[in-house]
């Protein structure tokens, strides 16, 4: 499958999204980011059983934060897709990308900078990517 | 333990309003337990602040640093060589911590960043309740583990009141009636004769109503 999806989508790779915390989320936005999402398997699919439910509440917690210190909650989200749809990861990467573009930069950013991690062998959807909103 | 919640983020804003640099304690023991000012969320609030300011051009510099207590001077004491770095201090430690800090530092200005609300339990990961107004003179022999000055809405010593409808409170559908809680424990533990004691006044001089308190254990002054 050879996908594309938008390049200002920079993933870090974590075991489980349940490694996801609200401060990973933050330090995102307050490093740049345009948006953030978190790309964890199916729901009930986990291989520690809750960790991307547990991922999903951090979600809607960060989302609050984000609205009342002002960088909008509307920017971050969760997604669930499995490790073989990739065609979904690169649909998702493009609907995401499209979405911070509309909202525009992060509002307290000058200039945007690109930061990636990568670790761990799971090549799966358990992924945080941010993405920059490119105008 | 002793429950906080955070103060509403317009208020800290507020606060912290006229400063560009300044130091955010956090605590080690209730308060981390409780979800609300630990080391997590001295963080995360250090981020929310920051970012909200560096939005509206007035960026801050914020000095995040967690005690192991704020309520023992060899902790507080070791705020030192830090403390005038900064041009104000705000904890999210509990009220305990908050005063201990500013008694310790007179020229300073430290201002609470938690609403300190309750001595309570963790139920549940997430739900914290309260358990014990630390009334000086403890009943929980008559009532068995319940506390009815806090359980009870009324602080009743010999209840409960007509308000108790179908095991709940009448302040709130969603509590428990504390009377109807130490009798279903007496019921439990075929004890219910113990009911049937009337309680005297209590008196609340060990209380509160007696003016701040303090322990003294000369064996152990140094
Ligand atoms: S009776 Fe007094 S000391 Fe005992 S648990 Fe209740 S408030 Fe606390
Ligand atoms: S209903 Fe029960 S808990 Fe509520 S005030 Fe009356 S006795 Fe106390």
């Amino acid at each position: 499958m050879r996908l594309t999806y938008p390049t200002n989508v920079k993933v870090l790779k974590v075991p489980c999204t349940g490694r996801v915390d609200v401060i990973h989320i933050l330090k995102a936005f307050e490093n740049g980011a345009d948006g953030v999402y978190v790309a964890g398997c199916l729901e009930g699919e986990c291989h520690y059983l809750v960790g991307n439910l547990r991922a999903k509440k951090r979600v809607g917690y960060a989302k609050q934060l984000l609205e009342e210190c002002g960088i909008g909650g509307e920017r971050v989200a969760m997604y669930n897709l499995s490790s073989a749809q990739g065609q979904r990861f690169a649909a998702i990467a493009l609907e995401m990308t499209e979405k911070i573009r509309q909202l525009g930069p992060n509002p307290m950013k000058k200039g945007s900078r690109v930061m990636g991690h990568g670790s761990r062998e799971n090549e799966s959807q358990e992924q945080v990517a941010r993405t920059e909103a490119k105008s | 333990m002793i429950v906080a919640n955070r103060k509403p983020f317009e208020e800290l804003l507020e606060f912290i309003k006229p400063y560009s640099k300044i130091l955010l304690l956090g605590c080690n023991e209730c308060v981390t337990v409780c979800a609300t000012g630990g080391a997590k969320e001295v963080a995360i609030l250090a981020s929310e602040l920051k970012m909200h300011r560096e939005k509206e051009g007035r960026p801050i510099e914020i000095m995040e640093h967690v005690l192991e207590r704020n309520c023992d001077p060899e902790y507080v004491e070791s705020l030192k060589p830090m403390v005038g770095d900064y041009e104000m201090v705000m904890s999210m430690a509990c009220g305990c911590g908050i005063q201990f800090v500013a008694e310790h530092y007179r020229e300073k200005l430290v201002l609470p960043a938690v609403n300190t609300t309750f001595d309570g339990v963790t139920e549940e990961h997430g739900v914290w309740s309260e358990r014990c107004l630390g009334c000086g003179n403890c009943i929980l022999d008559k009532t068995l583990g319940i506390c009815p000055v806090t359980r009870c809405a009324k602080s009743l010593f010999n209840g409960p009141c007509g308000g108790s409808q179908g095991g709940k409170c009448e302040v709130d559908k969603d509590t428990p009636c504390g009377w109807q809680l130490i009798v279903d424990r007496l019921k439990e533990m075929n004890m219910l004769d113990k009911y049937m004691e009337i309680q005297p006044l209590k008196d609340w001089s060990t209380s509160r109503d007696g003016g701040p308190r303090r322990r003294v254990r000369e064996d152990l002054k140094i």
